[in-house]
Order: C-alpha cells, then sequence, then structure tokens
C-alpha cells in the first residue's frame, strides 16, 4: 500500500471511531459500565441498611444457593431460592414451547398470505409487540381475574358454577409471559419461513410425503434457523422476567427478577443482588453464544 | 360438494390456530380498553358507557405530570439516541471491516442482550453513588439511561437505510465537486431522512414503555405513567387505570401506524 | 464553494496530453491475498480526443477510470491531469465528470435539479446554473422532463440526464464507465450515435469504458485494449484490428485464425511445409494471426496456394464461413461473402487451395 493509501485507511478507520463515540460513551456510561460495578459489588461485604461496606467476600455468590441455617449458623441448601429458580426456569421452557407451538402455525398463515394482506397481518402481530408491556400484562389481569372474561364466559355456557381462581401464582405468570412474548417467537419464524422456497413443497408431495412428513422432513429442517432464534427471543427475556411476575405472580410467586429486586430492597442485600444478576447475565450470554454459534453454523452451510 | 383443489401451502389446523392467536392477541388489549369506558366505580362489574375515568385521570394531577414526565423523557431520550444512532450508523456500514467493529456492534447492541432487571440493577447502584457524591437527583439520570437503552432501536433501521443506499450516489456527489460535507448535507441526509424519522419514533415509543430501568433508576417524585400505572397496580384496581391504558396505546398505536406507511412507502 | 474546483475550461488541443498516467499500480488486498488491478500501466489520452478503454470484466479497466475520476487512489504511480499531478486530488477538487454505469441519478431531486447539482456545488451564480442546466436539458434533448422525478424516467431518459449533469460543469475530461450497458440493443445504437455527437459539439475529451468491442471500433478515436491489469495496446480501431500486437488483442477484438511456424530466410514455415512472407525480427517459434475474411479460397490447383480440405461450412447471413483443415492437420476459418442465393458453394470433403491477402499476415509478439 501507497503511504496516501494508508493514510485514506487510517482516516476512515478513524472516523468510524469518531462517529461512534457518542453511541459508544452513551453506553459505556448508562449501560454497560455499570454491569462492571454490579461485578465488583457481587464481591463485597453487604451493608447493615442495604447498600455494601468495603472489604472482600464471597457471601453473595454463597447465597446464591447455600443460606445459613437458623439454628446452628452451617451452610445449608436455601430451598427456598432453588425454589425461585426452578420456577424461573421452568416457567421460561413452558413460555418458549407454547408459543413456539401456537406461533409456528400463525407465522406461517401470515408468510402465505398474498402480498398486500401480509403486510397488514404482519403490522397486526407487531402492535402488540410495540405496546407497553405493563399494559397487556395488565390486559390478562382482565382476562383472568376472577370476574374477568374468561370466568364469565365459562359461567354462562355452564361449565363451570363457581368462577376459577386463576389469577396470583404460576399458572397465570404463565399465561402472561406466553401473552406478552408471543410476537418475539412470530416474528423471527415468519422471516424464516418467508424466505422458504415454497417449490420445495411440491417437490416433497411429488415424492409421495404426506403432509406430516412434509412438515417434519421439509420445513422445519430448513426454517431451523428461525426456531432458534425465536426460541432465544420469548426464553432469555422470559428469564429474567419482573414486571410480569410482579403484576400476575402477586408478590408470593417469585421469579429471579423479582427476587434479584427484593435484595435490593427489603432484603437489603446488595452483594447477593449483584451476584444473582451476573449470574443470569451469565446464563443468558451462554444462550446467545449458543444460538451465534448455531446461527455461524447455519451460514456456513448455506 | 364443490371440490377443493390442492393447495401445497396448506397445513391442517394452521389457520384455525392462526386466527385463534390473532383473537387472544387482540381480545384481552379490547376487553382493557372496553372497561375503561365502564360507568361502575368497581373494574368487576359493567355499569354502562361512561367517559368518567378519562376525566378523572386527566384531573389527576399525578397522572398529568407523570404524563408530561414521561413525554419529556422520551422527547430528549429519542432525539439523544437518535442523533448518536445516526452518526453510528454513517461510521459503522458501508465501509471494510476493521478492528474493533464486532466491539462496536456488540456495545450497540448490548441493552437488546442484557435482560432489563440487570441493567436497572446496575443503574441503580452507579447512580445512587453519583446521586450521593453529586447531589444532583433531577430528570437527568432517566433520560441518560433511557438514551442508552433506545440506542439500538433507533440503530437498526438507520443502518438498514444505509445499506440499502446506492454508494456511487455519494461517489457521484464527489464527483459533482461537492465537498464531504455538502455531500452528506444535500445527498446523504435527505435519502437517509425516512430512515432517522423511522429510528426516532422507534426509539421514542421504546422511552414511552420502560417501565423496569425506570422504576428502579427513578427518584422520589419522578413517577412516568407506566411507574405510576404499575404503582397504583398494587392498590385498589379501578378503570381510571384502564382510561390511561388506552390512552397510552392509542399513542403507540398511531406512531406505530405512521412507521408502518413511512416504511412502506419508501419500499 | 468552487475554490480551485474546475478552472475555466482550456479550448482543446489537439496533440497535447490531456490525462497522462505514468506506471500506475493499483492493489488490493495484502500480503498474500494482493491482487494487482492495475500493474504499471502508462498511457497517454490526448486532447479533444474519444478514447476507449477495452477489455473483458476484471482487466481494470473500471479501476483506470475510477483512479482518474479520483475515487480511489493508486498504491504507485502518477496521473497528470493537463500536465499537473493530481493524484491524490480529491474527486470534489478535480475537473472531471463521471456517466457511472448505473447512472446515480439522485432519486431525491428531479431531473433539472440533478444537472444543476455540480454547477451549485461549483458556486455557480444562480442565473448561471439556470441557463447551463437549461442549455444542457436541450442538449440532450431533456428540456420537457426538467421538473420530473428521475424514477419516472425510461433508462434511456435517465442515460441523458447523467449524461447532462456530467458535462454541465464543463470537465477537461469525461468518464464514461459501460454507460451503455444498461440499454437494449436498439437505444444503445442511437445512443452511440448521440455521444459521437455530444464529443463533437462540447469539445471534450471523452474516456469510455466498455467490454463491447464494435462499441470500441466504431466510436473511438483511439482505443486501449487492457487485459490482467495490464495495457496491452494501444492504436486507432483500423490499427487495433488490423495490427494486434498480441493472441489476446487478436483473440479479443474479431475472429483469429492463429498459425504456429518457424521463422525461416524470406518469412514463417508452416509445419505443413507452406512458406508464408512476413518481416520476422526473431529467430524460433512464431505465432501469425489471420482474419477469416483475409483468408482466399482458390481451386486446389491454383499455384502457390496451400493445399486445404473443407470440413465444414456455418451459414451467417452476409457470410459464409468454412472450417478448413492444412495439410498437417491444423485448422483455419476463412470468412467469404454469401452468394446472391445463399447456397454453399463448396461441399465437405472438397479439396481446395488457400492463399492468405497480401499484407494481412500479422506476427504477434507472444
Amino acid at each position: 500500500m501507497s503511504p496516501a493509501e494508508k493514510a485514506q485507511g487510517a482516516r476512515t478507520i478513524r472516523n468510524a471511531w469518531l462517529l461512534s463515540a457518542p453511541a459508544l460513551i452513551l453506553l459505556t456510561v448508562a449501560a454497560a459500565g455499570p454491569l462492571l460495578i454490579v461485578l465488583v459489588y457481587s464481591f463485597l461485604l453487604k451493608g447493615q441498611y442495604g447498600n455494601v461496606e468495603w472489604g472482600f467476600s464471597l457471601d453473595g455468590w454463597r447465597g446464591i444457593l447455600f443460606t445459613k441455617d437458623i439454628f446452628d449458623d452451617t451452610m445449608v441448601l436455601a430451598d427456598a431460592h432453588l425454589t425461585i429458580f426452578w420456577r424461573s426456569v421452568k416457567l421460561s421452557i413452558l413460555t418458549t414451547l407454547i408459543t413456539f407451538v401456537v406461533g409456528f402455525p400463525t407465522a406461517w398463515f401470515i408468510a402465505t398470505r398474498p402480498p398486500k394482506a401480509r403486510a397488514l397481518w404482519l403490522f397486526l402481530i407487531t402492535i402488540p409487540f410495540w405496546t407497553n408491556l405493563l399494559i397487556r400484562t395488565y390486559a390478562i389481569n382482565e382476562v383472568l381475574r376472577k370476574e374477568g372474561l374468561v370466568n364469565a364466559v365459562l359461567l354462562k355456557l355452564g361449565v363451570i358454577e363457581v368462577p376459577l381462581d386463576m389469577l396470583y401464582g404460576p399458572f397465570a405468570i404463565f399465561v402472561g409471559m406466553t401473552y406478552v412474548y408471543l410476537p418475539l417467537m412470530v416474528l423471527p419464524l415468519f422471516a424464516a419461513i418467508d424466505r422458504f422456497d415454497m417449490r420445495l413443497l411440491e417437490a416433497g408431495y411429488d415424492l409421495y410425503a404426506s403432509r406430516l412428513q412434509v412438515l417434519r422432513r421439509v420445513i422445519l429442517p430448513i426454517v431451523k434457523p428461525g426456531i432458534v432464534a425465536g426460541s432465544i427471543l420469548v426464553f432469555v427475556p422470559s428469564l429474567g422476567a419482573y414486571v410480569t411476575p410482579r403484576v400476575l405472580g402477586g408478590g408470593k410467586q417469585m421469579m429471579i427478577g423479582n427476587f434479584i429486586e427484593l435484595q435490593f430492597g427489603q432484603g437489603r442485600n446488595w452483594p447477593l443482588g449483584s451476584a444473582l444478576s451476573m449470574a443470569l447475565l451469565v446464563v443468558v450470554m451462554v444462550a446467545l453464544l449458543i444460538y451465534v454459534r448455531f446461527a455461524n453454523r447455519e451460514n456456513a452451510h448455506g | 360438494m364443490a371440490r377443493q383443489s390442492f393447495s401445497a401451502v396448506r397445513l391442517p389446523g394452521f389457520t384455525t390456530t392462526a386466527v385463534l392467536v390473532f383473537l387472544a392477541l387482540y381480545v384481552p388489549i379490547f376487553t382493557l380498553v372496553a372497561y375503561s369506558f365502564n360507568a361502575s366505580q368497581s373494574v368487576a362489574v359493567w355499569g354502562g358507557f361512561s367517559l368518567d375515568w378519562y376525566a378523572k385521570a386527566w384531573a389527576n394531577t399525578q397522572v398529568k405530570e407523570a404524563t408530561l414526565r414521561s413525554l419529556l423523557i422520551a422527547v430528549s431520550a429519542s432525539a439523544i439516541a437518535t442523533a448518536a444512532a445516526t452518526m453510528a450508523a454513517l461510521g459503522t456500514t458501508r465501509r471494510k471491516a476493521f478492528r474493533g467493529q464486532t466491539f462496536i456492534y456488540v456495545m450497540i447492541n448490548q441493552p437488546l442482550m442484557v435482560p432489563e432487571i440487570v441493567t436497572a440493577v446496575a443503574l441503580l447502584i452507579f447512580f445512587a453513588a453519583i446521586k450521593v457524591a453529586t447531589g444532583y437527583q433531577g430528570l437527568g439520570y432517566l433520560i441518560l439511561a433511557h438514551s442508552a437503552f433506545c440506542i439500538p432501536f433507533a440503530y437498526l433501521p438507520i443502518r438498514a437505510r444505509l445499506e440499502g443506499m446506492d454508494l456511487s450516489l455519494e461517489t457521484a456527489a464527489a464527483d459533482l465537486y461537492a465537498t464531504p460535507w455538502q455531500t452528506f448535507r444535500r445527498v446523504t441526509l435527505p435519502l437517509l431522512g425516512p430512515g432517522i424519522i423511522a429510528g426516532a419514533m422507534l426509539a421514542f415509543v421504546i422511552s414511552l414503555d420502560d417501565v423496569v430501568i425506570t422504576e428502579f433508576v427513578k427518584s422520589g417524585g419522578q413517577d412516568t405513567l407506566p411507574t405510576y400505572m404499575l404503582g397504583q397496580m398494587r392498590r385498589q384496581l379501578t378503570p381510571e387505570i384502564n382510561a390511561i391504558s388506552t390512552m397510552l396505546l392509542m399513542l403507540t398505536v398511531a406512531i406505530l401506524t405512521a412507521f408502518f406507511l413511512l416504511t412502506r412507502k419508501n419500499d | 464553494m468552487s475554490q480551485s474546483a474546475s478552472p475555466a475550461p482550456t479550448p482543446a488541443e489537439p496533440g497535447r496530453l490531456a490525462i497522462e498516467a505514468r506506471n500506475v499500480v493499483k492493489a488490493f488486498g495484502q500480503g498474500e491475498g494482493e491482487v494487482r488491478a492495475l500493474n504499471d500501466v502508462s498511457v497517454e489520452i490526448r486532447q479533444g480526443e474519444f478514447f476507449t478503454l477495452l477489455g473483458p470484466s476484471g482487466c481494470g479497466k473500471t479501476t483506470l477510470l475510477r483512479l482518474i475520476a479520483g475515487f480511489e487512489m493508486p498504491t504507485d504511480g502518477t496521473i497528470l491531469l493537463d500536465g499537473q499531478d493530481i493524484t491524490y486530488l480529491p474527486p470534489n477538487k478535480r475537473p472531471v465528470n463521471t456517466v457511472f454505469q448505473s447512472y446515480a441519478l439522485f432519486p431525491h431531486l428531479t431531473v433539472a435539479q440533478n444537472v444543476a447539482f455540480g454547477l451549485q456545488m461549483q458556486g455557480k451564480p444562480a442565473a448561471e446554473v439556470k441557463e447551463t442546466t437549461a442549455r444542457m436539458l436541450a442538449l440532450v434533448k431533456l428540456d420537457a422532463m426538467a421538473t420530473r422525478k428521475t424514477s419516472q424516467l425510461s433508462g434511456g431518459q435517465q442515460q441523458r440526464v447523467a449524461l447532462a449533469r456530467a458535462l454541465a460543469p464543463k470537465p477537461k475530461v469525461l468518464l464514461l464507465d459501460e454507460p451503455l450497458s444498461a440499454l437494449d440493443l436498439k437505444l444503445r445504437k442511437e445512443m452511440q450515435v448521440e455521444l459521437k455527437r455530444l464529443q463533437h459539439e462540447t469539445g471534450i475529451t471523452f474516456i469510455f469504458v466498455t467490454h463491447d468491442q464494435e462499441e470500441a471500433l466504431t466510436m473511438s478515436d483511439r482505443i486501449g485494449v487492457m487485459s490482467a491489469g495490464k495495457l496491452q495496446q494501444v492504436g486507432t480501431p483500423r490499427e487495433i484490428y488490423t495490427r494486434p500486437v498480441n493472441r489476446f488483442v487478436a483473440s479479443f477484438i474479431g475472429d483469429t485464425n492463429f498459425l504456429t511456424g518457424s521463422s525461416a530466410p524470406g518469412g514463417v514455415r508452416l509445419p505443413s511445409g507452406a512458406l508464408i512472407e512476413a518481416a520476422v525480427t526473431r529467430p524460433g517459434a512464431v505465432t501469425l494471426a489471420v482474419r477469416p475474411e483475409h483468408v482466399r479460397i482458390e481451386a486446389a490447383d491454383s499455384p502457390g496456394a496451400m493445399p486445404a480440405t473443407v470440413k465444414g461450412a456455418v451459414y451467417f447471413g452476409t457470410d459464409m464461413n468454412y472450417q478448413l483443415a492444412l495439410a498437417d492437420g491444423s485448422e483455419i476459418e476463412a470468412c467469404v461473402v454469401s452468394g446472391v442465393t445463399g447456397e454453399m458453394a463448396l461441399n465437405p470433403g472438397e479439396k481446395v487451395g488457400i492463399r492468405f491477402a497480401p499484407g494481412a499476415v500479422q506476427v504477434l509478439e507472444d
């Protein structure tokens, strides 16, 4: 390279950094940077009235799984914590599964509409996606509560005689999360199906495959990247959900997100809250890495 | 019976499921909207049509202040985020790969990857320390936090627009004696316009809707509309919440419709 | 803001150089992956001429054009405009304009605004901008379309806008990057005539890039044939066609018969034993090029003719192509103007004699 070419190359790279600088500074100050503080706090001593005291300690991390026995100060497994983790994971997996089962036909339906109608159906999926999460969660509250729509309809039909108590528990959280995260499953599935060459279906049927066989042997393998993307997009926010379990779980049925908040509120255990946050972050990053690996492999094949 | 021709794209039960899904998506929202017109004192009983709850919400100074605060934050944050995102998009697209490019991408998309609760906690800790150190308690923290997490939402449509833009247009401008600044001002920016507007609208909606981070960052008396509603949901529920929700919903739908029309016209 | 942009155009002086490229190298990539798009290219382009860079895709012709326009910098070498070094001058400071292959018309501006753009950037007074724009639109016969958006125009009209826009600032050199490749055949023929007319009327030096040999032959004053990052030959269309210097030029432009033989006193001795008269300067193996239309078919017993056998014939309308085999088995093609009835005069298997038109044999460098 000539000096002039080198200078030009260096200039474009410098411009790239200069132009990105405001965004990078904002994100460092008000998003990424503070995460490091959380990491540091997770290794500090707990303060008496919240906050932390300077001094290295692994109590925060140990506290994720263990708790001091009330009687003899020995460390025992913290059953309450494990219950919360298990509930979070279980509900997140369940939410991911159900959103896929109902989301796939929906995405397929949208992708097979004529182009004009397709844009409209897609728009109908995106409206709930952009609508305030709190409002959507509250809308589920409206439907599930004792005097809500579901009970009203079931009573009228004579299916039940006493209103069902559906609110404030894992079931309500599960329904709420399925409802709020469904568009996150449908959109990537749609993107994958939209790229799918529909002539392959005719080829499949031509070669004696049944509808179910075409679905299993042709469609699903090809749209797999969309399935993985949708699953990650639903699983990750489900695991860290805060608003939905708070509004529909009724305070007692916590998920990890609420448990973290508790440590910074009444729990007054900032190191534990910080350690929990970091642990959650690690789990999410692992999920994302698996996704990136998978996506890259798919690309390499295609 | 009329014979139905074989359709390769049809799969059994798919259309039914899809229709049910769309119903399930919209019935709760419509129920919520319907109850905002409920004359009854309680959310439980339907007492006829009325606009009382809208009047009540409107008369509620807490609601009014929260609304203004929400709008102020959303306008400031989306403006800042869009400006930063536009610059970043100009810096990172349409050039050869360079060292650190991945780092910039990861940083910009970081708010999409980290669970909101984790960022909220981090900002709570960080801003608490700054509040103690500086004594400043104002809305700046919220605007700063919102600006940061709105960046990826503003960045995506702007970047998409830039990547779809013919590079030779700017080359042509330079060929026709335009300085780099003139090229940007007269060619790049006008062509980028719809992308920037789309990015700003998404950032605005995202900021307006945020609950978790706002809940953790706000100081006393800094409720936004969503955090005010979250607070109210702990208490006795009245259709006032429905009325506020409906108004917020309408605003979101209006912006999204504009976004939809804007991006479609330019396809 | 005009500053140094486009000094008053000097009238073209035939003989003086408009563009001079000296030992230009352009490499992309580094180390093992380095690709030389241009490998030591030197060329002189005269003022007022229609110069064509001809070559297959990837030969480096567009890269050379982009270096002259200033969109890229050479890895090595110098580019002069009117005797001044412009190698590292940014494109907005060079009095050189480009007609892009994709036209690159600004979609947010009208036809007139597109044409006015360069003039405005040069800081010309509004009245002059208006006057020149109108004149340019008239020149390309688009006066009626001034207020249209460019997306409402046909391909041919867009092409004219691109031309008017590039000509409006009166550049010293106009660069045209395969501007006709997107047009259909009929429109392309029209635009070829139009381009020649515009060049004649404006007197501006045109540097035209194409991969179409016919286009190059019909339009150019001179042609530079490029291949693999090197300039293979520069000359008038006639020189290029009749006196190709090497195999590449001979085969890229028109159809050619290649004959290999060895240097002998008085000419070249073919494997069949025949001696072809040619001026040979070096000993050893020699390649000769002969155009099919310069191969004459005569009677088998014609004195001095090489004996050959007809292998096959293809009818092309105006011409008839015969495949012939020489005594040693090497094949040769002859092109003959079709008779009135279009019937084959010769049948496969027939014995004939062939002779090359005087002066038609070209000794190649490689």
